[in-house]
């Protein structure tokens, strides 16, 4: 799974739900890997413009990506400042978490994810 | 399940024999899958080829433990990429909106299975959207389809690259239960093609730690996720359908799913419009006008 990923998934525990520290889910023990990929600056911007940037931040430093500035580039932004497209690119597009674990910061549980695929389905005591 | 299970010797072709009469005792379903009877005015996958946007190829997948595209897949991709679909996708997800540029719309499917459906949309992303920055992701219950997705949407992939085309961007395939993982707001096309054969018993949604393991149970089980639906062939489509508010995207979410005629499709739309005020529901594809109980059909939910 791509880290841009973790911007659109959640705890799978119903009562998380509604408590804001059930996203993003915290990657923990995470094996990276990276696919090279051209730069579509397109698709960049326009992904860019519905990512939860806050959590994104998050994410980033977590997976000790270089810090994040505080507010998203705006699409002028980026496409004059070629180090920026070049990060966000790796960060969103080519960089897969393959091996670790997602943690909700509400319960505390915690996703395995192997070969790339992380698994939501949840032990019986949380279902 | 327990039928199933009592099973465990027989050998393979016994067991689609078996799964053939279940199925077919259960009131229906999917029957090109057991029986290879293709109604004459469904194409078959490479007669397809010729006539429509190519069907992604799926000799890859494991069918002893993955659900084998089938009648109802077709039906998903022919409806999806026809002439009024498009331009509904095409209108609602246009690139520029009033001087500025719209973001990515993300596609997820649940149940992804052979992954036929997602690679289709992801290959032909461009042609049905109008655009090819379409971000997909597929959602299954059964650790082996989140696999053999993967791998169609690379196959499908790489054949538009070899013909200089577009593709969206696949972000990957989740194990979970229907929607649960899925950020709420954050869909803007779902698409279902749910376990719709009604049948007396809703197989047990695996745990976090059943899927892991392999044996012939475990295969036959994941087989039963994928098409048998409990009462009037609904429980699981019910449960995805009270999430749908909360899933899709505020402004331009909307949702494909297949229902067949033991699932009561008039009553599911009335159900649907009774969740959400802002939702609207029409019936946008059909498996044909011939009666029958095996009539299959696509509802798009829109706000």
């Amino acid at each position: 799974m791509k880290v841009l990923t973790l911007n659109f998934l959640t705890c799978a525990v119903k009562a998380c739900k509604s408590s804001s520290d059930s996203f993003p889910l915290h990657p923990k023990d995470c094996e990276l890997v990276s696919d090279e990929l051209e730069v579509n600056s397109a698709l960049l911007t326009n992904v860019l413009t519905r990512v939860d940037w806050k959590a994104l931040t998050t994410t980033a430093a977590e997976l000790g990506f270089p810090t994040l500035p505080a507010t998203p580039p705006t699409p002028e932004e980026l496409a004059g400042d070629e180090k920026m497209l070049k990060e966000l690119h790796t960060l969103l597009m080519e960089t897969q978490i393959n091996e670790g674990k997602l943690v909700c910061g509400h319960c505390g549980h915690e996703y395995a994810v192997k070969e790339g695929i992380a698994n939501f389905l949840l032990p019986n005591h949380l279902v | 399940m327990d039928t199933e299970l009592s099973l465990s010797r027989c050998s393979l072709e016994q067991r689609h024999q078996f799964r053939a009469a279940s199925v077919n005792l259960a009131g229906g379903r999917k029957f090109s899958r057991f029986f290879s009877l293709v109604p004459k005015h469904h194409l078959s996958a490479s007669e397809r080829l010729e006539t429509m946007l190519p069907t992604p190829s799926t000799s890859h997948v494991d069918y002893e433990r993955i659900y084998e595209p089938a009648e109802d897949s077709f039906l998903l991709l022919d409806t999806i990429s026809s002439e009024s679909e498009k331009a509904f996708l095409q209108e609602r997800f246009k690139l520029q909106v009033s001087g500025n540029v719209s973001s990515s719309p993300l596609v997820v499917e649940v149940g992804t299975g052979s992954g036929v459906v997602l690679s289709f949309v992801h290959a032909h992303a461009e042609l049905i959207f109008g655009r090819s920055d379409i971000l997909t992701a597929g959602v299954d219950v059964n650790r082996h389809a989140c696999k053999a997705t993967a791998v169609t949407v690379s196959i499908a992939e790489k054949e538009q690259q070899e013909q200089v085309k577009s593709h969206g961007f696949y972000i990957g395939n989740i194990l979970g239960d229907l929607s649960t993982p899925i950020r709420p707001g954050s869909v803007d096309v779902l698409i279902f093609n749910p376990p719709y054969v009604p049948t007396p018993d809703l197989p047990a949604l695996p745990g976090a730690d059943d899927v892991e393991q392999t044996s012939y149970e475990v295969d036959s089980h994941l087989l039963a996720l994928s098409y048998a639906g409990g009462a009037d062939g609904m429980e699981t489509t019910d449960r995805l359908l009270d999430e749908l508010p909360n899933i899709l995207s505020k402004d331009r979410g909307c949702a494909y799913i297949l229902l067949c005629a033991q699932n009561k499709p008039e009553e599911v739309k009335d159900r649907v419009m009774s969740l959400d005020m802002n939702f609207s529901v029409e019936t946008v594809g059909t498996s044909g006008k011939k009666a029958g109980w095996e009539k299959l059909q696509i509802i798009r939910i829109w706000r």
